[in-house]
């Protein structure tokens, strides 16, 4: 096929299907990034811009820890989330939720401050250098014939399963979760029934900066961190949580799949650097006429 | 501050910054003062849509690198004569302007959607600008031959080597007019119905439309102007360096300090302008002695005050320093 002088290329199902495959593994890890930011969009109603950057931040953690301690990055998940946990808690605590009063593209610009701060400290103390983890088992995994799978991607995929799982549970069987929802929904009745709304508030941001956390880990091994790592990230996770619906986590798992999926497509078809713009396109297409996402309540 | 007094103000702002060349011979200076008045003109550009809109854009870098690669493009490709691209410019980043603005408007998208959607449009382009290499160079980027004859130099718009008083207070001038244009936009804009009828919209849009204004005209308006005023930044940045990418024209850093300026420095853009670069400057001046060449410092201190203007002080400095004149003209009066 021939478009304005832009060719088209042609595959056979093998190709397709394998890059498909490939694609729901890179879904996966969108959806584990994803997954944060639309907990705490569903309850704080904050689309937090530092997202990525906290991203960042861990990845760095995953890599100082194996760097320094010899810690498998796996393993640094046991540190990392705790620590990403009360990063958050204490970010929301005393920064975010002091500043931010007011219309909510003005808390958007508190926290692009915040990830501006984070982005050029990391630059500051670590330098742009990229950093990667190695790990022996980085190259084996699984030839599932039309497409090899490495071990780090079958990890992240299960891993973002189990974390979504998870997440469910904790919402739907805990004290805290169901107090998480009573703030989403009715953040003046839960205050009134003697919920301590700044600690949900926090909690919850430190919930979604641990989520954060363990998506570093899980992708340690295949991706090379550096200062503007986060970036690449925010975007597309912006995408992943409004096409799902914000707030939703089926949403962002189901989302992190599409786009996944249609990034690869892309590329394929379209090359390595215009087929980006798929991201792009989905990401204008449902702002303007689907802007409660495929699995989104309705906006109050 | 009153209407009248606002004007005195600006006039005092202007004229001292017209004679500059009496009082600094330093480059480094001017270098300064020329990068000062750069980011007061995209930030003006941001604030006719984010100050009196209300429409906070976080994709800005748009109307700034289609007016740049537009400049730079028909030089290159068509040999055309800059003092005619500008104007192709400036249309050109209208209709990206018009174009977005119809769509986001008319869809109704407000606060955080209207910031995210022109994120993404920004990054669309920014895909676009690296990939179609036939018609923009992709990643490599557009680079203008410089002229070296000096009898060229209005021709080419380039003032590298135009005599001596030129070759220093060339593009200085040529930013400060561009800002004068900009603030005489603006001024116009205030004293007209539509002025009137976008500030009623960032007030309140229903109310406004209850009386009758077509909100989605006046913000149509105001994204068409915030866009003509950023294309000059665009401009001046390719004439002044010649040179331009994707990551420059489309990046997040263009977006962000178009928004910086009138943040922090409140209504007033040129303080908030002269207040991110007397302390850029300064930050780098310090780690310079210290470190030597370490980037990011500066940016985290514009992080850290950009988040404590947003918590404490939202009319940005310009606010503050209001504040302040107010309390101490009471004191004296008392």
């Amino acid at each position: 096929m021939d478009i304005l002088g832009f060719q088209i290329p042609t595959y056979g199902w093998q190709t397709v299907t394998g890059s498909a495959i490939s694609g729901v593994f890179l879904g996966s890890i969108y959806a584990l990034v994803a997954l944060g930011l639309t907990l705490i969009y569903g309850v704080l109603h904050i689309i937090n811009f530092a997202h990525g950057s906290l991203l960042m931040l861990s990845m760095y953690a995953v890599f100082f820890l194996w760097a320094g301690l010899g810690i498998d990055p796996y393993l640094a998940m046991l540190l990392v989330v705790p620590g990403g946990y009360l990063f958050g808690y204490v970010l929301q605590r005393s920064v975010i939720g002091q500043v931010s009063h007011g219309r909510d593209e003005i808390i958007l610009l508190v926290t692009l401050g915040v990830a501006i701060v984070i982005e050029n400290a990391a630059l500051f103390f670590f330098s742009a250098d990229e950093r990667s983890v190695q790990v022996p088992y980085d190259l084996d995994g699984l030839d599932l014939g039309v497409t090899f799978v490495v071990y780090p991607e079958l990890v992240a995929l299960a891993g973002s399963l189990l974390i979504t799982l998870g997440l469910w549970l904790f919402m739907t069987r805990t004290d805290t979760g169901k107090a998480i929802r009573a703030v989403a929904k009715e953040r003046e009745g839960a205050r009134l029934v003697g919920i301590n709304v700044e600690h949900i508030f926090a909690v919850s941001f430190g919930i979604g900066t641990a989520c954060v956390a363990a998506a570093a880990s899980l992708l340690a091994p295949t991706y090379a961190v550096h200062p503007q790592f986060g970036y690449l990230f925010v975007l597309i996770a912006f995408t992943v949580v409004v096409l799902g619906g914000m707030g939703s986590f089926v949403g962002a798992l189901a989302g992190g799949f599409v786009i996944g999926i249609t990034e690869q497509l892309g590329r394929l078809y379209l090359g390595e650097s215009l087929g980006l713009i798929t991201i792009s396109v989905i990401f204008i297409l449902i702002l303007l006429f689907r802007p409660t996402g495929l699995f989104g309540q309705t906006p109050h | 501050m009153s209407e009248r007094g606002r004007t005195i103000a600006g006039g005092l702002l202007f004229a001292p910054l017209a004679a500059v060349p009496l009082v600094v011979t330093s480059g480094r200076w001017i270098e300064f003062l020329e990068l000062t008045l750069f980011t007061a003109v995209l930030g003006q550009g941001w604030n006719v849509l984010g100050g009196y809109g209300g429409q906070y854009s976080f994709g800005h870098a748009l109307f700034f690198g289609t007016a740049a690669y537009i400049q730079a493009l028909l030089q290159f490709k068509l040999g055309w004569s800059p003092w005619l691209t500008m104007w192709f410019a400036i249309l050109g980043a209208m209709l990206v302007a018009a174009g977005v603005g119809y769509l986001s408007f008319r869809y109704g998208l407000r606060g955080s959607y209207f910031a995210l959607i022109t994120l993404a449009f920004a990054e669309a382009f920014h895909v676009l600008s690296r990939s179609f290499i036939g018609l923009t160079e992709g990643g490599r980027g557009v680079q203008l031959a410089l002229n070296q004859d000096p009898a060229q130099a209005f021709a080419t718009f380039q003032f590298n080597f135009a005599g001596p008083f030129l070759s220093t207070y060339g593009f200085y001038y040529t930013i400060l007019v561009f800002l004068s244009i900009a603030y005489a936009a603006v001024w116009w804009m205030q004293r007209t119905r539509f002025g009137a009828q976008l500030v009623a919209v960032r007030e309140n849009e229903d109310a406004a439309e209850a009386l009758g204004v077509d909100a989605f005209r006046v913000k149509l308006g105001a994204i068409l102007l915030s866009a003509a005023i950023t294309a000059l930044a665009g401009i001046y940045h390719v004439q002044k360096f010649l040179f331009i990418d994707p990551g420059i024209a489309y990046g997040p850093a263009k977006s962000v300090e178009a928004l910086f300026a009138p943040i922090i420095g409140g209504l007033g853009t040129v303080l908030g302008a002269f207040f991110i670069h007397g302390i850029g400057e300064t930050t780098k001046e310090i780690i310079g002695t210290f470190w030597q060449e370490r980037p990011g410092l500066d940016l985290i201190l514009f992080g850290v005050i950009l988040v404590l203007v947003l918590g404490f002080a939202p009319r940005g400095i310009a606010g503050l320093l209001g504040e302040a004149w107010r309390r101490a003209t009471d004191r004296a009066c008392n």
